[in-house]
């Protein structure tokens, strides 16, 4: 199902961002917020990759540690050839053209004093060399290729709708003609009928570009629409990771099930004969996950390896990797 | 037809080549408290710099002859008062012109007032941004702060003239060398709380999205900081700004009054109130006069602070 000659633009492997806990009086670190725990996955050039799952499961964690605006605890992030994981802050600038990011909430992540066209024009400001007036020019361009009036140039980010933002946001992240751009709920904050334009941007925008996304979402429809292949992550992991296709018509990993089935259905006598799985308990906090594999406390196929022993995240059928001892077929005796 | 269409087309390339600097003004002026208080100031700063030209009697020069004349207004309502249209608004008991000491005090409070308000915000906005945006320097910034933010402000400035005030006498003359010496002492004593705000601000700001998407940009802290982070804080430190400006024209008020300010023969607007303070029922104008300059500085002040915040604020400004 995936074509094997394309190579992947980004690889991440074994990601870990963990977050410091510090409590009591003399503020000790007492233990650590596992956000994200050992995640690898690869993103082939031109592709969209869905990275969904339920709120604090860390998708945005991943998708920011992803661009290195934190410092990861460990692992290996490949963006273009280049390793990035372990490079400092610094070393990081020249890096920064390539990979750009769209923000989930477009009221919070443009600067309030700062006018459209200095919002657009600041990464060309910090990557590039030309005049003012060529500046302007692209800045002219960019307005134009998502959508904006570009007379709108002067006015600041608050006289504009939720969805004129996100276009703004969206010209900022292409001012530099990046390969890769993580999308961080990027219609979480939008109308349904604003929703399916900016898509259909992004869409559009990707062909126009060559673009490669990592479109972070909990949105299951909205990724099924834009996405080449999907993760699913729970708790800080990835629980499967497999093309669009095959993962919306034959879930694998009982999580995924669940998930799937909490997708509305339009039609009512379909939506009658589907069976609801219905997740019991909550998520675990995930500064103390349980042992075993994460999702034990709540699956509705659990075993007793599941509270043992961590399922091996590893390709079950051909483009289809899960977590999950279901599918190994020496089922833990190998532990 | 053709050239309405054309100039129905031609401002549609650029909206506004108006300069922003227009649209704040346009706000400041729509703010009336922020226009009499800019009047106010203007008139007064004019008052007290040019004031002694038009009006050159010698606020030193002793007069006993004429000591002790009631302002001109009181001949209204007492006739055998001893008024004299020479001295408008009277002389002290020494036969001082209160006039010209009016404005000659204002020269330098004024002076005193901005050089020190202007160097507490450096300080504080400079502290509180570094130890707001560098997390390594917090701890020991804020500790520094907590530890000058109990230090006894009066008998710490006694020190400093005790020890600096014949050296900075002999560098720069007795004028100027006082006149660093007490903006110096109230610069590097009131700078605390203004760091403190604006470490607080700094610290939450940091957080926003718009931070993030500047350093997924790759900017640099340094222009992440003048880009970001102060534009944004501008309000907290406009506020502090207004209230260091009355507070360093009271704080040399009491040091003048505690005689460690400028000498004896060198009037400021607190001296002159100090100095009336005794004789006050008899001679009201004296503590009127000098009294209503300072709370009406610091109010103007005051609102124009307020004037200016809503100005440079693009969401009140409406556009």
């Amino acid at each position: 199902m995936l074509d094997d000659s394309k190579k992947p633009l980004v690889s991440v492997k074994d990601l870990k961002m963990h977050f410091p806990i510090h409590a009591g009086l003399l503020r000790r670190r007492v233990g650590e917020v596992k956000a994200v725990d050992g995640v690898s996955f690869d993103v082939m050039e031109g592709e969209t990759l869905g990275l969904v799952g339920e709120s604090g499961c860390g998708k945005s964690t991943c998708g920011r540690a992803v661009l290195r605006l934190y410092d990861i605890t460990s692992g290996s992030i490949t963006i273009d050839d280049r390793e990035i994981g372990a490079i400092p802050q610094p070393d990081l600038r020249e890096m920064r053209p390539t990979m750009q990011m769209v923000f989930q909430d477009p009221q919070a992540s443009l600067n309030p004093r700062m006018t459209v066209e200095d919002i657009i024009k600041e990464p060309l400001d910090e990557h590039t060399t030309g005049t003012d007036a060529e500046k302007r020019e692209k800045v002219g361009e960019l307005m134009d290729a998502v959508g904006l009036n570009r007379k709108f140039a002067k006015r600041y980010p608050h006289a504009f709708s939720g969805g004129q933002r996100q276009r703004i946001g969206i010209a900022r992240a292409l001012a530099l003609n990046p390969k890769f751009i993580v999308c961080d709920e990027p219609i979480a904050a939008l109308d349904v009928s604003i929703q399916a334009q900016v898509v259909n941007l992004l869409e559009d925008l990707q062909e126009q570009f060559g673009l490669t996304y990592l479109f972070i979402s909990h949105d299951l429809s909205m990724v099924r629409h834009i996405a080449t292949r999907v993760a699913v992550m729970y708790l800080g992991k990835i629980v499967e990771l497999a093309p669009r296709e095959g993962l919306y018509a034959e879930p694998l990993h009982p999580y995924t099930k669940a998930l799937l089935s909490a997708v509305p259905e339009p039609d009512p006598s379909l939506a009658r004969a589907t069976e609801r799985v219905i997740l019991k308990g909550d998520v675990p906090s995930p500064s103390n996950p349980p042992e075993g594999c994460n999702f034990c406390t709540r699956c509705p196929s659990v075993m007793d390896i599941c509270k043992r022993v961590e399922p091996e995240y590893r390709e079950v059928q051909p483009g289809r990797f899960t977590a999950c001892h279901l599918y190994n077929d020496e089922n833990g005796t190998a532990g | 037809m053709t050239d309405i269409s054309a100039q129905d087309q031609a401002p549609e390339a650029v909206e506004k080549t108006r300069n922003q600097w227009w649209d704040v003004w346009d706000q400041f002026r729509s703010h009336k408290g922020a226009m009499a208080g800019l009047i106010f100031l203007t008139f007064i700063t004019l008052f007290c710099a040019f004031g002694p030209m038009v009006w050159d009697v010698d606020p030193g020069k002793l007069d006993i002859r004429n000591k002790d004349v009631r302002p001109i207004y009181v001949a209204i309502w007492d006739g055998d008062a001893k008024t004299s249209w020479a001295r408008p608004m009277g002389t002290d008991h020494l036969g001082r012109d209160i006039m010209s000491n009016i404005m000659q005090g204002g020269r330098i409070s004024l002076a005193v007032g901005w050089t020190a308000m202007i160097l507490a915000i450096l300080i504080g906005t400079f502290v509180g941004v570094l130890s707001g945006y560098f997390k390594r320097l917090d701890w020991g910034l804020m500790r520094f702060t907590d530890l000058v933010l109990s230090l006894p402000i009066l008998p710490l400035l006694l020190v400093m003239m005790l020890l600096f005030r014949d050296p900075l006498r002999a560098a720069f003359g007795p004028e100027t060398g006082i006149f660093l010496l007490i903006v110096a002492g109230i610069g590097i004593t009131s700078w605390m709380q203004t760091a403190r705000i604006v470490r607080g601000d700094v610290m939450a700001l940091k957080e926003r999205e718009f931070v993030l998407a500047a350093r997924s940009i790759g900017t640099p802290p340094r222009r992440m900081i003048t880009r970001h982070i102060l534009p944004n804080v501008l309000s907290p430190i406009m506020v502090s700004a207004t209230l260091g400006l009355a507070t360093a024209i009271i704080t040399e008020s009491a040091l003048s009054f505690l005689g460690l300010g400028f000498p004896s023969d060198f009037p400021t607007w607190g001296k002159i109130l100090f100095d009336s303070v005794d004789r006050m029922t008899a001679f009201p104008e004296r503590v009127l006069w000098p009294g209503l300059a300072i709370s009406l500085t610091v109010l103007a002040v005051n609102y124009i602070g307020d004037g200016l915040r809503d100005a440079l604020d693009p969401r009140i400004r409406g556009l």
